[in-house]
């Protein structure tokens, strides 16, 4: 593992009179699988909301390699290097999925309407480039066969992982993955467990949000636990599960399924 | 060159006439706020621009016509009429309007807006469907009423009721503020006390959670629909019984300026038509003077455009279903 | 399993046709090359004889190569522009009509009222000004949810109208007069009484705009807006910038507009306020969503439709609006998808486990929440458990 990657610092998000955070502090280091669990309503996907430039938090500050993220605009937040998928999923049904895919790699690109228009130089080499890179991608998921099909007509396992391949395409040096397991069966869920080692093998820093406690625990390296938007627990994953106050914050087992 | 009027304001004028001027501002902009609210209270319920309240609004001007001409009133001097009488015509109009704008009102939701809510569509397809409608309500009242102004008997006098620094102040004007102060009150009180008026509240505020308290939204949105309409329809009769006249496209003017007056005073909150509507008749009227009459409807334009722009929550700035403390 | 570094340089299979988004462009691409140039020579030729042509059903009691031009092909044109900003980005805009009468009111201030230009060395200012009045609305109002922009919109199309109204320097109420017609180019003169060679000048820029918008289809400025349009914030963070792309939507829908109108200038001769009302931009509207697929054929047949109409059938010239607004309710109530896929997610950028946050906040957080949730759809639906594909 190396330095710290993302860090959360004394993170507060008030919405009116709800406290969906509530001085969060955390971090991530790079390369690392780090794991965010709690029941519902916890304000994980505040969470991603706050990294990911959707809301300013109401006190606190949000580093990524160092340098606070406040202020910046969400696309500016996905070209310093952090990418998301959604709890429901969010592709664009309409276009293929390699366009999908392709739309991530355009993050850097830097075509616009009048090299659009030329068609010459920059953008041909730029349409080549997230072409080669958007059907790397798939490949790498698996789902190459499907790339000229309209992302609204794939089953469902393929288009997470359509939603994985587009924000792998931003080139993020984080990744940040909402539920990636809904609505799997356990088979599939142990392919999306081997997916995720493979891609911190391949240098991404992957952060999960996931209610599959097995899931979680098997591939994280670290968790922490957030209940009512504060932290609870962390630490590896045999530590988290000992926990008595993460078992009360559940009620009793854990969704082990 | 440019209209000097453009460069010069005439303060003088503003100065000399500027009672005149707010009473005439706080006139036109009561009407504005009643068809305000329907515009406000769709949108807070639904998050729609009822793009054809306007026409909502020019159908009620045309219900209290068709009222006089029941009663066999023809504009001329033995229109006019006092005491029990006048209030009798004026009672009877006004049910007439609101009936009629009343009915368009839940009709226009049913057939525009209903399917679209069904399907989900997206607000910017519910807003091209307002614009159809809008023209097609238009152009079928054009075609059987023709494009010409058509009057509107006066059936009050129009006496001066006391001068204020110099202005006078008439007792139409006097009603038309009056008469749309008392239809808001009504408004705000269904609106808080009533178990109606709460489901509305409910629905503006959190609509997965209303119905699952019981609350069925389609009655809901057809309630507020129908209040909406009611509103307009009382506008329209003080409108026709100050103007004294009405025709097919009045609507579009009135409609944006009171769309305007919504925005201005906090969209989907109902005080906020009241203030926005009085602010923006006063607003038009004071840069009438200062800038020349035919500068005024592209004030309101540019009032418009100016608040969606810098402050888009509107002077009050809550939504309807905020619960007040 | 491959690493990303082994699949480096070795994609594999055919290549996918990745970017045909329906059946008739998936036959289009289908077919041979040649197969394609014959056709489209075909459909050019066609385009090019029509003014000459007499077809009994179709001819009108205006002469034929006049209602080409005026209204069908400037009809088409602004169609194409408006079709940019709305069909392309997802901006719905009611005041269109505005940069038309700018590109047109630029041809009479340079050609006529206050200069001596000719009209083709005129006409790039009226295209600039016009591109130029698009940036100028577009900048403080692209950050406005949908509809609201759609109200500013349809404000500054009045304003502009108004304006010209009011100001002596712009003709006032009379408009301006004496617009000179555009000087010979090739072999097209150009005169009152044949409208043929204006035809041919409005088909050309048509082509030239049908291959710009087709180069943009194809490249990562169609990919943005398509993404802009499907889903504005899941695009934002993916890295799209999305204020930067509507503006430019915005902009070279404005360019087009100002293009039809500056051509509209040149041929009336004479221009007035009333040529630019709002019963304009919702014809153009009409057009762009009466075609129905939001793709250039679509949009094409739409204008068309709106323009060819009410020629045909000047009997039902009164009534012609009546219609067009009866139209946009069905085509919204009947048709499944219309130009805009049916949206279906809630408050999913909120934190959906705290979906009852969104009751008690303050307005500022109200504000800034519904930019999120920009394109929610109408709630009710949520309830009726509508959920297909």
């Amino acid at each position: 593992m190396g330095d710290t990657l993302l860090e959360l610092a004394g993170v507060t998000m008030r919405f009116g009179g709800v406290t969906a955070l509530d001085d969060v502090e955390l971090h991530v280091d790079r390369g690392e699988i780090f794991g965010l669990i709690g029941p519902n309503g916890a304000g994980k996907t505040t969470v991603f909301n706050v990294v990911t430039g959707v809301f300013q938090p109401t006190h606190g500050d949000v580093r990524f390699n160092g340098k606070s993220l406040l202020g910046l605009s969400r696309n500016a937040i996905t070209r310093i290097g952090i990418a998301r998928t959604f709890q429901n999923i969010r592709l664009f049904r309409e276009m293929s999925a390699l366009e999908n895919v392709m739309v991530g790699a355009d993050a850097h690109h830097r075509t616009s309407v009048p090299s659009a228009i030329i068609r010459f130089g920059r953008h041909r080499n730029e349409e080549a480039d997230g072409y080669e890179r958007g059907m790397q991608l798939l490949e790498f998921m698996g789902i190459a066969r499907r790339a000229g099909e309209a992302a609204r007509n794939l089953p469902y396992g393929d288009q997470r992982r359509l939603e994985i391949a587009r924000a792998m395409a931003t080139k993020p040096q984080l990744l940040l993955l909402d539920e990636p397991a809904a609505g799997f069966n356990p088979a599939e869920k142990r392919g999306l467990m081997d997916l995720i080692l493979r891609i911190r093998e391949e240098g991404y820093t992957v952060l999960l949000i996931e209610h599959d406690m097995s899931l979680v625990m098997g591939i994280s390296d670290r968790i922490n636990v957030l209940d009512f938007g504060k932290l609870i627990a962390g630490g590896s994953p045999a530590e988290v599960r000992e926990n008595p106050a993460v078992i009360e914050a559940y009620l009793g087992a854990p969704n082990a399924s | 060159m440019l209209a000097t009027s453009f460069v010069h304001p005439d303060w003088g004028l503003l100065h000399d006439q500027f009672w005149a001027l707010t009473v005439g501002g706080l006139t036109a902009g009561s009407i504005y706020a009643l068809v305000a609210l329907g515009y406000t209270m769709v949108y807070g319920v639904l998050r729609l621009i009822n793009f054809a309240n306007s026409e909502i609004f020019m159908i009620g001007t045309f219900g209290a016509l068709f009222a006089t001409k029941w009663l066999g009133i023809a504009p001329g001097a033995d229109a006019i009429h006092t005491g029990f009488y006048l209030v009798l015509i004026m009672g009877v109009c006004l049910i007439v309007a609101m009936a009629f704008s009343g009915t368009a009102a839940v009709a226009l939701e049913r057939v525009a807006y209903r399917p679209l809510r069904k399907r989900g569509a997206t607000r910017l397809a519910a807003l091209i469907s307002a614009i159809g409608a809008s023209l097609a309500i238009q152009e079928f009242v054009a075609f059987r009423r023709g494009r010409n102004f058509e009057a509107f008997p006066r059936v009050a006098n129009r006496d001066v009721l006391f001068t204020f620094f110099g202005a006078e102040i008439r007792t139409d004007q006097v009603f038309v503020i009056v008469g749309a102060l008392v239809m808001m009150v009504l408004l705000d009180q269904f609106v808080n006390r009533t178990r109606l008026g709460r489901g509305i509240r409910a629905v503006a505020q959190d609509s997965e959670t209303a119905t699952l308290m019981g609350v069925n939204i389609d009655r809901v949105v057809m309630l507020t629909f129908l209040l909406g309409g009611i509103m307009a329809g009382s506008a329209g009769l003080l409108f026709v019984f100050f103007f004294e006249v009405t025709k097919y496209n009045i609507g579009f003017i009135i409609g944006i300026k009171a769309f305007t007056a919504a925005v201005l005073g906090g969209i989907g909150n109902l005080r906020g038509a009241l203030l926005g509507g009085l602010v923006l008749g006063l607003i038009e009227n004071y840069g009438s003077a200062l800038w020349g009459t035919q500068w005024k409807d592209p004030i309101a334009f540019l009032v418009l455009v100016l608040v969606l722009m810098v402050r888009p929550t509107g002077l009050l700035g809550e939504a309807l279903g905020k619960a007040r403390a | 399993m491959n690493t990303l570094a082994d699949l480096r340089g070795k994609v594999s299979g055919k290549i996918p046709q990745y970017n045909v988004r329906d059946a008739g462009a998936r036959w289009w691409a289908g077919l041979p090359r040649w197969a394609r140039v014959v056709l489209i020579a075909a459909v050019i030729g066609f385009f090019f004889v029509l003014p000459s042509l007499t077809i009994p059903l179709i001819d009108t009691p205006t002469p034929w190569a006049s209602v080409l031009f005026s209204p069908i092909a400037l009809y088409v044109l602004a169609a194409l522009g408006l079709n940019i900003v709305v069909g392309y980005a997802g901006l719905l805009d009611l005041g269109y009509v505005a940069f038309y009468a700018i590109g047109a009111y630029t041809i009479a201030v340079l050609t006529s009222a206050h200069g001596s230009l000719s009209f083709w060395v005129a006409l790039p200012f009226a295209v600039a000004a016009a591109m130029f009045a698009g940036l100028l609305l577009g900048t403080p109002t692209l950050r406005l949810r949908g509809d609201y922009l759609a109200i500013v919109t349809l404000g500054f199309g009045e304003i502009i109208r108004i304006t010209a109204n009011n100001i002596e320097w712009l003709g006032g109420p009379r408009g301006i007069t004496n617009i000179p017609r555009p000087s010979d180019i090739g072999p097209l003169h150009f005169e009152g009484l044949n409208a043929k060679p204006y035809y041919y000048v409005g088909l050309t820029f048509i082509m030239l705009v049908i291959l710009m918008v087709r180069a943009f289809e194809r490249s990562r400025v169609g990919r943005a807006w398509t993404a802009i349009r499907e889903d504005e914030d899941a695009a934002e963070l993916m890295g799209v910038p999305t204020f930067k792309f509507k503006l430019w939507a915005f902009a070279m829908g404005a360019g087009i507009g100002g293009l039809s109108g500056a051509l509209f200038a040149s041929y009336q001769t004479v221009i007035t306020p009333n040529n630019f009302t709002l019963q304009f931009s919702i014809l153009f509207l009409a057009a762009v969503v009466l075609g129905g697929a939001g793709n250039i054929p679509g949009v094409i047949l739409g204008a068309v439709l709106v323009a060819y109409l009410p020629e045909r059938f000047r009997g039902l010239g009164g009534q012609r609006v009546f219609w067009y607004g009866v139209a946009l309710v069905a085509m919204m109530v009947f048709r499944p998808q219309g130009i805009w896929p049916s949206r279906r997610r809630a408050a999913e950028l909120a934190d959906p486990e705290a979906g009852e946050v969104l009751a008690a906040v303050t307005e500022a957080d109200v504000e800034r929440i519904e930019e999120e949730l920009e394109d929610v759809s109408l709630p009710a639906h949520e309830l009726e458990g509508h959920h297909d594909g």
